[in-house]
């Protein structure tokens, strides 16, 4: 077990390597590209280029290239921004992750929890109405984009209903060190909003994965065994179960955390990753981007990496694999 | 049977599917009697319904279109529509079940161990520390060398065998009075069968466990069975001790299958066949279901021979004289 775990560790720091150099090329190697000119900001004097090019070795052999960019955005975290000068990356980073961080942790938890509960209470429940009910519920709040419910919910609240819904704040975002109260109810929205499309796809994925596990010789020879129903499900199928959805979910939040979450950022006005990718994209800030990339890259790969130790402790048959 | 009431008495067991193409009869009026530490075989083609008769029993079949009929006693008890809480203690506790395919058999997240304990824990008050006391025990008794280190084992680490001998001991953890094996030696190699079928064979003494064992290899029967069952298409066709079956069956399926087996010293031949294959079971004819793929069939074939005769019983039309001409003029040919 412990040598998978660094297995695992020593393969996704190759491949976090791997996608820090593609993204080195794609976004410095590229013709026809002034990195010198990207780095430096907007209408940089001809003195300031050549410092630029000679501090980052633009004039110097690629591999010389991609070690001072990342010693420059890793270790001496002194790379600006293009558009606001004087503004350093990794700060806007260390700044954005932590709104990203608890928008997806929260909704991750509601939908992990709805999802769950939902195709185990549709699975047990086949052929009566409430499965359908629920498959239908599930299919209902995929098929809702989120913007819309976003903003739907935050118009509701704020106006027509907002009488009743008194006790919430408007959009935007106080950190949980500030007031932990205050950070919950501005996320509330946001945290419901975002998971309401997982949850759906969760309690169908789970659904459907029990009703196969449910036919399953094992599930024969444990109904053989004398178990329970009850047993037969939420031990044997659910635990068999469980696998895709935890696969299911690590790339779900990987990817989230790695901004994928922008709409909802963008609908409730949290300034997380997402947000920060989408405005340096339009104003094509190469150093933001980079940074950006590397950090969604990371997450990914972590989630990943803890998706297959999860892997591992769920399943024996991955274990042994030598 | 010997005894007053047999361990398993089963009366005109009948199956039935809805299907989209019309009522599919699985089994057709199935008798079966099981005395204490009695060995019953049923013996058939895939298909003939052997499965889905012993799973019917133990309201295994969890098809919604499925419905059952007849009359299941177990120890004189009425067992057949009982809901699954009434089911349970029979399942697993008195009823054991070894199922034909050992990799599927068992869920693959837990150890084996963990999976035998479940259920002695589900039939009896024993702690955990006792009852896996008792699986190590079981698995050095089906012949599992260093049970008490292979009990935290998964599934996936034990071959087709052990795994086949897991499901065994599993079966027998609650010292079951009846054990239902289901073609328990199909998915394994010849010298495996063979160990197994000892096994089984060993466990039925020291258990006093009654067996039903379902199979369409007529060499399984000749080694384990007291008594055989011969079911075609759903129905039983032929039943009796198995000597008798064996040595002098009667009904034209039967010798069929007893052809099928190979023998020594037979070298340059084909291997016998039954001409055709089982039907699709929504084309079962009322009258006799060999009779399309019978050599001796006769225009009394189109209605439904019954089941005549004593202890050894048959359901064909053909009269005495005839059979055994038929029979020594096959036996001449070979």
């Amino acid at each position: 077990m412990v040598s998978f775990v660094v297995r695992r560790i020593v393969s996704a720091v190759l491949v976090m390597f791997s996608i820090s150099v593609m993204v080195f090329l794609i976004f410095f190697a590229t013709p026809g590209v002034n990195p010198a000119a990207r780095i430096a900001g907007r209408s940089a004097s001809p003195q300031v280029l050549a410092q630029v090019t000679a501090e980052f070795g633009l004039n110097r052999p690629l591999p010389i290239r991609y070690g001072l960019m990342m010693w420059h955005l890793f270790f001496k975290q002194d790379l600006t921004s293009y558009v606001n000068i004087g503004v350093k990356v990794i700060p806007q980073i260390t700044g954005a992750a932590p709104v990203t961080l608890s928008l997806v942790f929260g909704a991750a938890i509601i939908w992990l929890v709805v999802g769950v509960l939902g195709g185990l209470v549709a699975a047990a429940n086949r052929g009566k109405w409430i499965d359908p009910l629920i498959m239908f519920g599930g299919i209902a709040a995929v098929s809702i984009p989120v913007f819309w419910l976003g903003q739907v919910v935050g118009l509701l609240t704020q106006t027509k209903f907002h009488s009743v819904f008194r006790w919430l704040p408007g959009s935007g975002y106080v950190s949980f060190t500030q007031s932990p109260v205050q950070w919950a109810l501005h996320l509330l929205l946001p945290w419901l909003t975002l998971a309401t499309l997982y949850a759906g796809v969760y309690a169908r994925v789970l659904r459907a994965e029990l009703v196969n596990a449910m036919n399953e010789d094992y599930v024969r020879t444990a109904r053989a065994k004398g178990l329970s129903e009850r047993r037969i499900l939420m031990r044997h199928a659910l635990r068999c179960s469980l696998i895709s959805v935890v696969s299911l979910f690590g790339l779900d939040f990987g990817s989230l955390v790695g901004g994928a979450a922008l709409l909802t950022e963008v609908v409730f006005g949290l300034p997380g990753i997402g947000m920060l990718t989408d405005t340096s994209l339009q104003n094509l800030d190469l150093p933001v981007i980079m940074a950006c990339v590397m950090y969604g890259a990371f997450f990914i790969v972590v989630a990943s990496a803890v998706v297959d130790v999860l892997y591992a402790v769920l399943d024996p048959r991955v274990r042994v694999v030598k | 049977m010997n005894t007053a009431t047999p361990v398993l008495r089963v009366r005109d067991l009948s199956v039935s599917f809805a299907t989209r193409q019309g009522l599919v009869r699985a089994v057709d009026g199935l008798n079966l009697d099981v005395g204490t530490k009695e060995v019953v075989g049923i013996v058939g083609e895939s298909g003939s319904g052997k499965s889905v008769a012993m799973y019917s029993m133990l309201g295994l079949v969890r098809d919604a279109n499925a419905s059952i009929s007849g009359s299941v006693a177990f120890e004189g008890r009425e067992i057949l529509g009982l809901s699954d809480k009434e089911m349970q203690p029979l399942r697993g506790g008195q009823v054991g079940m070894i199922f034909q395919d050992p990799m599927t058999a068992l869920t693959p997240v837990f150890s084996v161990g963990w999976q035998i304990v479940e259920q002695i824990r589900q039939h009896s008050d024993m702690t955990k520390a006792q009852a896996k006391e008792r699986a190590v025990e079981l698995l050095a008794e089906v012949g599992i060398p260093d049970a008490r280190r292979r009990v935290d084992s998964f599934p996936h680490e034990f071959s087709g065998g052990m795994r086949q001998r897991v499901v065994i001991a599993m079966a027998l953890s609650c010292n079951p009075k009846l054990l239902i094996a289901d073609e328990p030696t199909t998915a394994l190699d010849v010298t495996t069968q063979a160990q197994i079928l000892e096994l089984m064979g060993r466990l039925r003494d020291t258990h006093g466990s009654s067996i039903v064992i379902i199979t369409h290899d007529m060499g399984v029967i000749a080694e384990m069975a007291d008594r055989v069952t011969v079911m075609y298409a759903g129905r039983p066709v032929e039943s009796g001790p198995e000597v008798d079956v064996v040595r002098q069956p009667r009904h034209p399926y039967t010798w069929g299958l007893l052809g099928a087996v190979p023998r020594l010293g037979e070298r340059n031949e084909r291997l016998a066949t039954i001409p055709g294959n089982v039907m699709s079971p929504l084309d079962v004819p009322e009258g006799c279901a060999f009779a399309p793929r019978c050599d001796y069939v006769m225009d009394r074939c189109v209605q439904r021979p019954p089941m005549t005769g004593d202890a050894h019983q048959h359901a064909c039309w053909l009269d005495e004289d005839r059979r055994v001409e038929i029979r020594s003029a096959l036996k001449e040919a070979r």
